[in-house]
């Protein structure tokens, strides 16, 4: 499987399961702080430059000079520090400092070029193009901030459940498994057949029982669960919030 | 990674939400209800062929809280063996490391949707005697339920009325009663098992701090966070608040609703606990004596009303009697002519 960004750097970086990505962005350890920004920046640069396309009408290019802009600003002048969880969500958060940025940026004349000596991580912006291209014709984003958050909640876990498929295939190749995440592979992430294919098929495609296939997907599901709900806990600065994320982001919120 | 369709996420959040059932002899079915710390899963179990109810955390926590408050409710369901409170059949860890029980299957319509529909006054106030009783039930076996509301009774076709939802209740260590039943439960609590042991030995205080209730139904010492002075009256609070519920629910707003119904409402709603009833039966009497037309603690009648009342009680007695005194005095009347 190819990686699309190095930020972040490899998967299982963060034994500790309460790790909060938001909060360390804001210690005063550097080493602390470099790393929560490459998880907040491995979890957001997808959806920013989506968002910079779809919201700000920016071309390719442009969108990755801002994109990039934007998360080295992010860095050197610590907008983190503002962020209150009690007021809003990190992505509206995002969303509005991004606005911000675009804006101010607008009304420069003369801006200067940066980013290359501060962002420390490479993006592979041709990957993220692609996807917004493919999901374009798909696209209906009316002009309000509400729908334009709910781009950006969208594009969020996208992005965050390809970062998890990445770690679960390096979990499941380390632990010699790879059957496992192409049996999950095939059955819930192609798109491919019109119909999915049930377990015997399943069994017979890889030979192996049916029995098999199920437990095998029950374990591709179980640590896809684990790592995703990991990944978002770096995103969540309490207990309370990562729970209310969780359910939104599993689509079990209270009815 | 292949760029993934909605499609694709959307089963893949079913993926991760959907408990892993597998080891255990329950088959998922679907997703019946979510509320504030899990979901509830209608499921089969294989061995009996029966479909049960599974109540299961959401997601994980770090802290314990949840897990520990499912696995109490849990416990203190399977200690309350009540007609009004659902069975519990089977508690445990899920391979995915979620906490859940497995309940009864109840099949019905929650207090508020069923109020919605037109019913009379004393098929609804026969509910609320029934639910008197359950939390009176689980008041004398020390159980507070702290979060009586209609969303939490459900009424099912054969006239069940079950009080759901026991995920904030909370244990009265000094008015427990010693019976040999809770002597069992004590030593289930003690013992190994699915859950973690002796939940309930640590649970009198209220998770994380807060204040866990529904405004509206919520006694104004609960919602003070008063936790440690809570009593049966704050039970009896959300009785009165759901009692009013139902009048409202009778009535339409240009309707005058019955005084003493509304007397006895107020009082199960004093601010101050001390004027409240003193327990759920007594709540529960009283509204028995209103429904057979008898005089009730919470309004004083003045000459008046008593005779209107024992009028309006002995209603069929009196047209009986009446209707006689005048066919004689006509009688009477007929042959002295």
């Amino acid at each position: 499987m190819k990686e699309d960004t190095t930020i972040g750097g490899p998967s299982g970086r963060f034994p500790a399961t309460c790790w909060s990505a938001v909060v360390a962005a804001r210690s005063d350890d550097p080493r602390e702080r470099s790393r929560a920004l490459d998880a907040i920046l491995a979890a957001y640069w997808k959806p920013i430059y989506k968002y910079l396309r779809i919201r700000w009408n920016k071309s390719n290019e442009d969108a990755k000079d801002v994109t990039q802009e934007f998360l080295a600003q992010l860095i050197e002048k610590e907008y983190l520090s503002d962020f209150d969880p009690a007021k809003a969500r990190l992505r509206t958060f995002l969303r509005v400092c991004v606005d911000h940025f675009v804006a101010n940026q607008t009304k420069a004349v003369n801006r200067l070029k940066r980013g290359g000596d501060v962002l420390h991580v490479a993006l592979d912006f041709e990957c993220a193009e692609a996807e917004f291209a493919r999901a374009k014709s798909h696209l209906t984003v009316s002009a309000s901030a509400e729908s334009f958050d709910e781009y950006l909640e969208r594009e969020f876990v996208r992005n965050l459940f390809t970062l998890a498929l990445t770690d679960l295939r390096s979990f499941c190749e380390a632990r010699s498994k790879l059957r496992h995440f192409r049996l999950f592979e095939r059955y819930d992430l192609d798109d491919s057949d019109t119909s999915r294919p049930s377990y015997a098929e399943l069994a017979q495609e890889f030979g192996i029982a049916v029995t098999d296939v199920t437990n095998h997907l029950a374990f591709a599901r179980r640590e896809f669960r684990r790592i995703a709900l990991e990944k978002l806990r770096e995103m969540t600065c309490s207990e309370a919030e990562f729970r209310r994320e969780a359910r939104a982001l599993l689509g079990v919120e209270s009815a | 990674m292949n760029w993934l369709s909605d499609e694709a996420i959307a089963r893949l959040r079913s993926a991760g939400a959907e408990p892993d059932l597998a080891g255990t002899r329950y088959r998922l079915i679907e997703r019946i209800a979510s509320g504030g710390m899990g979901s509830v899963y209608l499921a089969e179990d294989a061995m009996l062929g029966r479909r049960v109810a599974i109540k299961i955390l959401d997601v994980p926590d770090s802290s314990g809280d949840l897990a520990a408050r499912l696995q109490r409710e849990a416990h203190i369901l399977a200690s309350l063996e009540h007609p009004g409170i659902v069975p519990v059949h089977d508690a445990g860890t899920l391979a995915d490391g979620r906490v859940f029980y497995a309940m009864k299957f109840v099949e019905g319509e929650r207090l508020d949707r069923f109020s919605e529909r037109a019913s009379p006054l004393p098929s609804r106030l026969r509910i609320f005697q029934r639910i008197c009783d359950t939390v009176a039930f689980a008041h004398t076996r020390g159980v507070l339920h702290r979060d009586l509301k209609p969303e939490n009774i459900m009424t099912g076709p054969f006239g069940e009325v079950l009080v759901m939802d026991w995920g904030v209740a909370r244990i009265l260590r000094a008015n427990r009663i010693s019976t040999p039943a809770e002597t069992v439960h004590d030593q289930a609590c003690e013992g190994p098992g699915g859950f973690a042991a002796g939940s309930l030995r640590t649970a009198p205080k209220t998770a994380h701090g807060a204040v866990l209730g529904t405004p509206g139904y919520m006694a104004p010492e609960q919602a003070r966070g008063d936790v440690e002075h809570l009593d049966e009256r704050a039970d009896i609070y959300s009785l009165g608040a759901m009692l009013q519920f139902l009048i409202a629910a009778s009535f339409r707003s240009t309707q005058t609703t019955p005084r003493v119904l509304t007397a006895i409402a107020r009082k199960a709603m004093d601010t101050d606990p001390a004027g409240r009833y003193a327990s759920a039966s007594e709540l529960g009497h009283e509204i028995a004596r209103y429904l057979d037309g008898l005089p009730v603690r919470a309004y004083p009648e003045n000459a008046l009303q008593k005779i209107a009342r024992w009028v309006a009680r002995y209603r069929l007695a009196i047209v009986l009697v009446l209707t006689y005194l005048v066919v004689r005095a006509l009688l009477i009347f007929w042959f002295r002519r």
